[in-house]
Formats: structure tokens, sequence, C-alpha cells
């Protein structure tokens, strides 16, 4: 029996970058599960689309730019930008919705700022914010859940999916299968009053069930990530009672106006931002502390985008607006060094 | 003093192109370069305000205070916004209701005041023409190729709505690339335009890169003035 002898630190777990993303990746299963259920096959081909396109873009890349590419394509993080836009997208978003998105995302977004670890801004995210900006209208049509089957409304099969995104079947046919979600009906309520909207919008009262579970999904996942200690409670705690509160507060003081907090909790990609989007080790804020403001921020802009903004959901715009923050935020929430009595924060001159 | 007409002509072009090195004029060029037609009509109105002012303000340099020189580069090229505008206005009315503000702003324009002050009042006539004549060049060719990319991106097309610059026979030059293209509204909106710069700017600096390698290669050329990238300006 030959014992090896190694050296501290003693460290067994295995934590090397790739193990990381293939557990966001696993963690992102259930939300992916509950899109597919409620609005179809879309949300799966989105994905998977997505992904090959990102493979393939991040190693033509990185054999441009002269790397190893097999060392840099197993970290997975190319496979978690696109998983994470495919579930960020409409379910229906024509193919090339995707392929601009995932140009911008690894090409722009990622490896323009010098690739994995060096990204302000988290990928995603940049690419959902320019598609939003860019294609408005195929962007905002969002298919309506599987709860309303029974009303006439039905999810597409695979191969009708498939034709709907990769082929040119005529916008009307999708039409008839796309609504407004509840953060565009909200936005868009005209002179109703919140609970007037509900009445008026029947079927919208009825499919607000899937995004309840859709939300579910995505807790589930991200309680799953801090079990695994891929990232702590902070960020997400922080950005969901942040958003809690201040619409809380609205809802108290006009509950005409402004939904109640549930309502902000639960729609649009809250839930998904919160645990999946916020967290990304690379464009949040790096010290506890300093995370807690960074959710912080992230919820309030959320809210005010959503209520006083131009653009339904928020949770883009939000993310990126606080991944600009975030390297000032870690210039004055530097931790203590051990055996210094003070921090040494702020900017003092170096 | 770069007396030398080759030299004038290469720094405007390209060694100390206002838009790609000295990054001056950034507002209308941002603004305006949607279209190709709109980046001509700009670009063409700025060549022509930059020879006038440089050929004036070359020709009264010995008169002017150096205190108040300032006040009278600006008051020499405001006339000549102001004939231009006028001209515009009478000759092509669409383009001028498109380029709007961003014509009487041409008087703001950094480059212009930029080359008067620091070329024109230091140089004869001549230099001081050629040298506005190619600055206005290296400008306008920014302007074009920017607002090519905006337009074949934003819009799937390419020198749309001509008419507006060269009269009704211009109207068949559009050329569509795209059949039903949806539109990429991020290319036509100011942040595509500040996307498309920096890639210019990339571009012309692995340009030079690769020019100043192939001079390393050959060492039996003299050294020859750095080249000076992304700096204010050769004042020369």
């Amino acid at each position: 029996m030959a014992l090896i002898r190694i050296t501290s630190p003693h460290a067994h777990k295995p934590g090397s970058t790739g193990n990381v993303m293939l557990t966001v990746l696993m963690a992102t299963l259930p939300g992916l599960a509950a899109m597919t259920f409620f609005f179809g096959w879309g949300t799966l081909i989105q994905v998977i689309w997505g992904s090959l396109l990102a493979v393939g873009l991040e190693a033509l890349i990185i054999r441009l730019r002269n790397r190893p590419v097999r060392f840099y394509l197993q970290d997975y993080s190319a496979v978690v930008t696109a998983v994470l836009l495919g579930l960020a997208l409409p379910p229906f978003a024509p193919w090339w919705v995707m392929a601009v998105g995932i140009l911008v995302a690894i090409g722009v977004a990622k490896h323009m700022y010098g690739g994995m670890g060096s990204n302000p801004f988290n990928p995603a995210m940049v690419a959902y914010a320019l598609l939003l900006v860019s294609f408005p209208v195929q962007m905002t049509s969002w298919t309506a859940p599987f709860v309303l089957t029974g009303e006439g409304w039905a999810v597409l099969g695979l191969a009708d999916t498939f034709g709907a995104i990769f082929g040119n079947v005529s916008p009307t046919m999708i039409d008839a299968y796309t609504m407004a979600t509840p953060l565009d009906a909200m936005k868009h309520r005209g002179g109703f009053t919140t609970e007037e909207m509900w009445i008026q919008s029947q079927m919208l009262s009825e499919g607000i069930g899937a995004w309840h579970a859709v939300s579910a999904a995505y807790v589930m996942g991200g309680v799953f990530l801090m079990y695994k200690k891929i990232f702590t409670w902070h960020t997400p705690v922080a950005m969901l009672g942040a958003l809690a509160v201040i619409s809380t507060l609205f809802f108290l003081i006009m509950p005409d106006q402004y939904p109640d907090p549930f309502f902000h909790l639960t729609a649009g990609a809250t839930m998904l931002g919160a645990f999946f989007i916020a967290t990304d080790p690379v464009s949040s804020a790096t010290s506890n502390k300093g995370k807690l403001w960074f959710g912080a921020g992230i919820g309030l802009l959320i809210f005010i985008i959503r209520s006083w903004g131009n653009y339904p959901d928020a949770i883009a715009f939000a993310v990126l607006l606080m991944n600009l923050c975030a390297p000032f935020i870690d210039q004055y929430t530097q931790p203590r060094t051990y055996g210094h009595s003070k921090a040494n924060r702020g900017l003092k001159g170096e | 003093m770069a007396t030398d007409y080759k030299t004038i002509t290469l720094n405007g072009l390209w060694d100390n192109n206002p838009a790609l090195v000295q990054l001056l004029g950034l507002c209308p060029l941002l603004a305006v370069t949607s279209t190709v037609v709109n980046a001509l009509g700009l670009g063409i109105a700025s060549i022509l305000v930059m020879i006038g002012s440089n050929l004036t303000v070359s020709m009264f340099r010995k008169f002017v205070p150096d205190a108040v020189r300032l006040p009278v580069f600006v008051m020499i090229i405001a006339s000549f916004v102001t004939c231009i505008e006028l001209l515009m206005q009478a000759f092509t009315y669409e383009l001028y209701t498109i380029l709007g503000i961003f014509i009487p702003l041409i008087v703001t324009n950094c480059i212009i005041l930029g080359r008067a002050d620091a070329f024109a009042c230091k140089n004869p006539v001549a230099d001081s023409l050629l040298d506005g004549f190619m600055m206005g060049i290296g400008f306008t060719a920014v302007l074009v190729i920017l607002g090519a990319m905006r337009e074949v991106l934003g819009l799937g097309t390419l020198f749309s709505d001509m008419q507006l610059l060269f009269g009704p026979a211009a109207e068949s030059w559009k050329i569509v690339l795209v059949e039903d293209y949806v539109g990429f509204l991020f290319a036509i909106l100011p942040p595509g335009a500040f996307v498309g710069m920096g890639l210019l700017i990339a571009l012309k600096n692995i340009v030079d890169k690769r020019i100043e390698e192939k001079k390393k290669a050959e060492p039996a050329e003299p050294a020859g003035e750095s080249r000076r990238v992304r700096v204010t300006g050769n004042i020369s």
C-alpha cells in the first residue's frame, strides 16, 4: 500500500470551475422542466440550440485567441450562459434571436472583455438586454401557459414548435398561442387598477399559477445551490428582501396602483434572477457585505424599472446596472484583514 | 511643421485621422451615422466648412491677436456653417430636415476649431487648404463607413434614400441586401454607433500594428517617426 504524503491544505473537494458550472446546470433542471411543462417544447429547444451555438462559438473564439480550446470548454461556462439565456427568452423566439444573443453574450460580453472570469457584465443579461432593445416584437410574444388548455389553448407539439422556431411558420399561427405575461399586462393595463386588471383578464388570473410554479422550481434549484455552497445566501436574500420591502411599502400606500409583493416576487424572472443571475461570482460584488448591498440594489432597481420604466420586466437592466456598481461596492466593503485593526476601505491613494 | 503635401494628406486620411485617432467630433459622428446618406450629407457639409474655415483662418493668421483668436475662429466657422445650412435648405431640403440640429452644431465640432487652431493659424494658405480638405475627407470616410455598417446591420439595405442628396436619379441606387429584414434596432440606436466606432478604431490599430511589424522586418529603411495611436492629434 503506497501512502502518498500530501502537504496542506488538505482540501478534498474538487472545486474546479467545471464542477461548479455543472452543479449550476443541474440546478436549472427543475426550472427547465417546469418551463417545458407549462410553456411547451420551445424552452427546451431554445436551451439546446443555444448551448450548441455557445460551445461552437466559444471553441472558435478560444482558437482565435490562441488559448487551449479543450481546457476552456471543460469549464462549461458557455453552456451555463446559453442555458440562462434560453430560459429567459420567449419559448417561440425565432432561431436567429438566440443566434444573435449567443454571438453577443459569448463574443462581445465575454471574450471581448478578456474571457472567462474577466467580464464585468453578466453575458446572458447583456445578450438579453440587447435582444429586448433590438427585437421588441419577438422578445415580448410569450406563450400561453398549458393550464389554459381547457379553454381552447394548447401547447404546440414538438414538431410544430420546431417549425415555429426554425421554419417560417406564419406568425398568425403562433399568435394564437401567445399572450401577454402577467408583468406585461400589469404594465399595459391602461387606466385599470390592479384589482380590475385581474377581473378583466380572466385568462391571466387563471394562467398565473404557471408562473408561480416556474418560480417555485427556480427556488428549488437555488436552494440546492446554496446547500452545495456554490453561493452564499447574501445576494438572493438581499435582492428578494429589498424587492419585498419596497413593493410592500408601495402596496400599502396605494394598493390600486401597485401590485402586491407576492406578485413582484413570483412574476417574470425574479426568482431566476435572484438565484441564477445575480449570484454570478464574476460580475457581482465579492465580500458578503458587498453582496448584501449588491443584491439590495438589484431588488430596488427591479421595482423602480418595473413600476416606472418602459419595459415590463427589469431583471436584465437591474443586474447590468448593479454589475457596473460592483467594483465600487467592493472598494467600500472590503473586510478587515486578519491582524489589522481596521479595514482598508475606499480610495485612499495607493 | 508639416509642409510636405504628402504628409498632410496622409495625416488627414490615416495617421492623424480626425475620427479614429484624434477622436474629435464624436457627437455628430455617433448621432447621424444611421444611414449612408445621412453620414454623407453631414460629411460633405463638414468638408465644405473645414475648407472654408481653414482657408480664411490661414489668410488672416497674421492679423489676429493671439488673445482673441478663438472667438475670431468661431465667428469665421459660424459664418461658413450658416452658408452651408442655407445651401442645404435650398437644395437638399429633406436631408436638411433629417439632419436637423446637427447642421448648426457643426460650429461646435471640435475638429474644425481644432484644425483652425492647430494647423491653419500657423501654416500658409495652400497647406491649410489641403489640410482642411484631407481632414474633411478622412472624417467623411469614417462617417460613411460607420453609416454603411449601421445601415446594413440595422435596416438590411445600403445606399437607401440617396435621392435626398443626388436627385431623383439616385433613387435606384438602393441595394436591398436581405429581403424581409426584421431590422436590428440596436445598430440604429446610439449604442450601436459606439460599438461600431470601437470596432473601427480597433481595426485601425490592428492595421497600424501590422504595418509597424512589416517595417521592423525590413531594417534597411531608416527609422521614421513613431506612430502615435490614440493621442490628441499631432500638433505640428
